[in-house]
């Protein structure tokens, strides 16, 4: 159970981690910045399995991975959002960040509900309002991923 | 059901006879590219995969082009990184400083992606390659060590948007103008997870660089790749960017759309219709035409970059800045996008043209566009810049301001000390 950060549509990868920290992949040094030109108070206010909420294309722009690390590295619990920008959404599962497709959740939750979110289920609690969404199921060839354990684990497991 | 041209390529290089919007197949890699910033996470990456050398080592291309020339230490010993990697893996196409350009526009230069190929980068505008015809789109750096480890990836297969261009250009209206015409019509999200596939008798008036430019920014409309049917224009480019510096020459293959392959949509976009056009803060959609843009003064002007680094650009930079000067209180900042087009630029006289004017010539670096080093802005300061993205802080400070247009227009306004149309300042 966490806090939600609510931000609006189109919410890109420049904002959730400028391009001028991209000198590391540490998870804990791109934290440090993550959401820095949209909520330059996130970094600080951001507690372990607290979710962004997003609107439509979110993570968009560059294809940096960065951008999922920092969020995970924030102790994110999950990033809901009623759509991802593609390269954000292979990224997230790649660098194993949760993420939720739900047009009801994204539209619903305010800044600072609490909520709660069961990842496998795609079920999502909004405890402050009391009300409950359901995300978008995975296609099948993505569960297939998620259940190998990402596509690192995918690809060792076809050179086994 | 017929398929598109994106569906095409897709079907060919999984093996199958025929895929459908939405399918997830697995397909083979002709190139598999990264950069100085997503190469060093991808080669951890491969090493967790257990792998042990590339799938091959003419096929992945390594391009140190994002904070070079070496911003600071950090950016140095990312460099370093990739050049080991390069190194230990015996790859051909690792491009050192000297030989590096901006990826986007020294893949093609070099021959390494023909008609028909299949690639993946580790860079959102590795869809510039849809100008020769070829599937190409952007991911990020754990996929890419897939890709360098297994020459395969998996792909849901794109519903598409056909795009059908009449006319001829007008005036100093280019490539970028279309663009951005077509993003301020459609949404930063309008193509999201589609094909946007460019085709028609307009297409003959819009030169290679012209193309490369619109397939630049597909992304920015969301899209997973843009592509353009392949015609005698894309032809006579391949025949002169033959790749000399691997194996033979690579066999280019044009596909055309079936007459029944299913597009969500279908757009006329007659090239006279369209007018200069410049983005304004923060979305590439937030379009205007020249007309309507209004009194706007600037600080800062760049041209270059993966959008519009070109031979073309520079010509159209160079043909307003001839015998002008930069305004007074403008730093006007231009980076061709290779070394060969910066060479071109030295014998052509654009350099001295551009030096003459005030404007500064750098070396090919992606820097300035992403706010990395070679002309960030401050607070408060604004930029007319032939780039791609004019999110918020993009170039620099959160405070700053980017208006994305065509080197013309970048040109114009750096003479003008304000954002101006070219036939303001070419009278």
């Amino acid at each position: 159970m966490g806090k939600a950060f609510k931000y609006g549509d189109n919410v890109d990868t420049d904002v959730i981690i400028p391009a001028r920290y991209l000198s590391t992949f540490d998870p804990a040094e791109l934290a440090k910045h993550c959401m820095e030109d949209i909520d330059a108070g996130f970094a600080g206010a951001v507690r372990p399995g607290d979710v962004i909420v997003g609107g439509s294309n979110f993570g968009c722009g560059s294809s940096r991975e960065h951008a999922p690390v920092a969020i995970k590295g924030s102790g994110v619990a999950c990033v809901i959002a009623s759509s991802f920008a593609r390269i954000f959404y292979r990224n997230s599962f790649n660098a194993g960040m949760p993420i939720l497709e739900s047009g009801e959740a994204a539209e619903r939750i305010r800044a600072g509900d609490e909520v709660e979110v069961d990842f496998a289920r795609g079920a999502i609690r909004n405890i402050t309002r009391d009300e409950s969404y359901r995300a978008e199921p995975f296609p099948p060839f993505i569960a297939k991923l998620i259940e190998c354990g990402g596509l690192v684990d995918y690809v060792k497991s076809l050179g086994e | 059901m017929g398929m598109t041209m994106t569906q095409k390529i897709l079907a060919a290089h999984a093996g199958l006879k025929e895929v459908k919007a939405g399918q997830f197949i697995e397909a083979g890699l002709d190139i598999v590219l990264a950069n100085d910033i997503t190469g060093p996470p991808a080669a951890k990456e491969f090493a967790r995969m257990g792998a042990k050398s590339v799938f091959d080592p003419d096929k992945v291309v390594l391009v140190p082009d994002h904070f070079t020339p070496n911003r600071d230490i950090k950016a140095a010993a990312q460099c370093a990184e990739l050049r080991a990697f390069a190194r230990e893996q015996g790859i051909v196409n690792y491009f050192e400083l000297g030989a590096m350009g901006i990826e986007h526009a020294l893949l093609p230069e070099k021959g390494l992606v023909v008609a028909g190929d299949s690639v993946i980068g580790a860079d959102s505008h590795t869809c510039t390659y849809g100008a020769l015809g070829a599937f190409s789109t952007g991911v990020g750096s754990t996929d890419m060590a897939a890709g360098m480890a297994t020459g395969r990836a998996w792909f849901k297969v794109p519903a598409a948007m056909r795009f059908e261009i009449t006319g001829r250009l007008q005036g100093w209206v280019s490539g970028k103008d279309v663009i951005l015409h077509i993003i301020g019509m459609i949404g930063v999200g309008g193509a999201l997870y589609k094909s946007m596939e460019f085709v028609g008798p307009g297409l003959k008036s819009l030169s290679m660089d012209d193309r490369f430019t619109i397939a630049n920014m597909a992304v920015e409309a969301g899209a997973k790749n843009g592509i353009f049917e392949v015609d005698d224009v894309t032809r006579a480019y391949m025949s002169a960017h033959v790749n000399r510096s691997g194996r033979p020459e690579k066999r280019a293959r044009a596909y055309s759309p079936d007459d029944d392959a299913s597009y969500e949509r279908t757009i006329g976009i007659h090239l006279p219709d369209i007018r200069p056009t410049v983005a304004f803060p923060h979305l590439p959609e937030n379009t205007r035409a020249i007309d309507d843009v209004g009194e706007i003064p600037i600080d800062q002007v760049v041209i270059g970059s993966c959008t519009n680094g070109r031979l073309g650009d520079m010509e159209a930079a160079a043909s307003i800045l001839k015998g002008r000067k930069v305004a007074e209180g403008v730093r006007c900042i231009i980076f061709p996008g290779t070394q060969q087009i910066y060479l071109e630029c030295l014998r052509k006289g654009y350099a001295e043209i551009f030096v003459e004017a005030g404007a500064v010539l750098s070396t090919p670096t992606c820097g300035p566009c992403i706010g990395g080093h070679m002309g960030v802005l401050a607070a408060g300061e604004r930029a007319v810049s032939t780039t791609n993205r004019n999110f918020v802080g993009r170039m620099g400070h959160v405070d700053s301001e980017v208006y994305l247009a065509s080197p013309a227009v970048a040109a114009a306004s750096a003479v003008a000390g304000r954002i101006a149309n070219p036939d303001e300042v070419v009278v």
